[in-house]
């Protein structure tokens, strides 16, 4: 056990995880927190929080990450690349965990192009890998990035993001073994709809063992409409949406496709329970958290394990 | 070489507004191959501009000049009359060019007409794409000869970012990903596995971070 948070705890005793995300509110309100961590509150082992998700400006991760400390859930705080140099990742770590946030989703980041603030300079002093590497060393050596040492080093469970989907396709298992060596302890994948070819990716990470040296959770979402499906086949970099998952959503009436995008995300959960080298999932209900109990308990998921 | 664009008529005019006579001096080099500010260019913006003069009731008085290299005072002396003669000078060179102006004459208004935008080549005629962000830290023999900081949107170091589809770049489709060349020219190499190791956290201060750069050799000071 390297953190002993609860989602170490969950996947190192062997059950097969659920996490679930938090997108904090475009304003100061308290209020949204805490109506969204009600919904969450013992249905998921740990609730990731973006960092300016899509480059938006947004309360902050590891704020609202301290928030659900209180409200007793389990936070993953999200770190990118793009919005701070070494400096103040290291800086903000520090303070995170030293309010007791024990995950960490290590991310590039969105580049700010796609965001609300377009002309913003970016920052990318790291890279993910880099990031990870540095948490790592952080943690395990008690030095910073300079090589300085620590007194208290921050303890985090270390998490790195993989996209199946993009390419160089047959480089994506090999950028995965990097994070690994770099330092990642889990992986959370991106939106996997196609679930044929991320088969095809996880007997890759297989064949190179990653799935022993790292949890990999794969990365599902309920779809709310024809239209965001339609959106995400054709608008989202890096997605892969095949059009027999928008033809399930048209196929039944305008009034039941809410129901049938949980019914679908249930469905691709149990399929890829079945892929060796799963550890667990991760479930992105954006704007709709409200949806993840029920995903959860038609994918026979709940209750989670008390660990 | 330096690539740069012409700024907007619109800006031109309202930069030069205060301005009775003025010379529109262009650079012989970069900028010419780049078609922005050579000669030609010269010409052809004040043409422009003194129909714009005339048509808006000014007497504006344009002169024109071009020099082989804005950015070396020799070359720059060679017009000192006209430049005396002007009420400002409207610089269609590089940043080098216009501040080297600045600096030879210090009492003269020197005004930038071009902007200067990258160091690049020419892929085709009229496409000018960017190859290098002087770094101060050539890192391309690890990379099969592509620059991951000029080139990729994020300047990653370790391989491609979540966005590469169809070997283009999220932020410009137009544009080629490079970490897709990389790995592409590295596999044709027999070197793929040379994105197996990490790469270390870049030096910045080499690049601009470390506060404006200078070069002094020894070797060459007179």
């Amino acid at each position: 056990m390297k953190v002993g948070s609860n989602l170490e705890k969950v996947l190192t005793s062997g059950y097969f995880a659920a996490t679930g995300e938090l997108g904090p509110p475009k304003s100061a309100d308290p209020g949204v927190i805490r109506h969204k961590a009600s919904l969450l509150k013992g249905y998921v082992d740990a609730v990731n929080i973006t960092d300016n998700q899509t480059a938006i400006v947004r309360m902050s991760s590891i704020s609202v990450g301290i928030m659900l400390l209180q409200l007793g859930l389990e936070p993953t705080i999200q770190m990118t690349c793009r919005d701070r140099n070494r400096l103040a990742i290291q800086s903000d770590l520090l303070g995170a965990a030293a309010h007791g946030v024990k995950n960490l989703l290590c991310l590039t980041g969105d580049h700010q192009r796609f965001g609300n603030h377009p002309t913003a300079r970016g920052v990318y002093d790291l890279d993910s890998i880099q990031l990870i590497h540095m948490v790592k060393t952080m943690r395990d050596e008690k030095k910073f990035a300079c090589g300085e040492e620590m007194d208290v080093e921050p303890r985090f469970f270390i998490g790195a993001a993989e996209n199946p989907f993009a390419d160089p396709f047959d480089y994506r298992p090999y950028r995965l073994a990097k994070k690994i060596a770099a330092g990642a302890d889990f992986i959370q994948t991106q939106l996997i709809y196609n679930v044929p070819k991320f088969k095809e990716f996880m007997k890759r990470v297989c064949d190179l063992g990653l799935h022993e040296k790292c949890y990999i959770l794969a990365g599902v979402g309920p779809i709310k409409s024809v239209g965001m499906a339609r959106y995400m086949q054709t608008s989202v970099p890096g997605m892969d949406v095949p059009e027999e998952i928008v033809a399930r959503l048209k196929g039944v009436p305008k009034d039941q496709v809410r129901k049938e995008g949980i019914k679908q995300c249930a469905d691709i959960i149990s399929e890829i329970r079945e892929i060796p080298g799963v550890a667990g999932v991760h479930v992105m209900a954006i704007e709709w958290e409200e949806a993840v109990p029920e995903i959860l308990e038609l994918a026979g998921l709940l209750p989670r394990p008390k660990v | 070489m330096i690539k740069a664009q012409q700024k907007p008529i619109a800006e031109i005019k309202a930069l030069i507004a205060p301005y009775h006579r003025i010379l529109i001096l262009g650079c012989g080099t970069c900028v010419t191959i780049s078609f922005a500010g050579g000669e030609k260019e010269v010409g052809l913006l004040a043409s422009s501009l003194r129909i714009a003069s005339a048509m808006e009731g000014q007497d504006k008085i344009f002169a024109e000049a071009t020099v082989q290299r804005q950015c070396e005072w020799e070359f720059i002396d060679a017009v000192a009359e006209q430049i005396q003669q002007a009420d400002a000078v409207l610089s269609l060179a590089c940043g080098i060019g216009v501040q080297a102006l600045a600096e030879r004459y210090p009492d003269k208004v020197v005004l930038p007409g071009v902007n200067t935008t990258f160091l690049g080549m020419a892929v085709e005629h009229g496409v000018l794409v960017e190859r290098c962000r002087a770094c101060g830290d050539c890192i391309l023999g690890l990379t099969g000869g592509v620059c991951p900081i000029a080139r990729c949107a994020k300047n990653l170091l370790n391989g491609p970012c979540g966005g590469s589809q169809n070997g283009k770049c999220e932020v410009n489709p137009e544009l080629d990903c490079a970490w897709q060349l990389i790995y592409d020219r590295l596999a044709r190499l027999g070197q793929l596995d040379r994105l197996a190791a990490l790469m270390p956290y870049k030096d910045w201060s080499k690049d601009y971070d470390g506060g404006p750069r200078k070069i002094v050799r020894e070797d060459l000071r007179l």
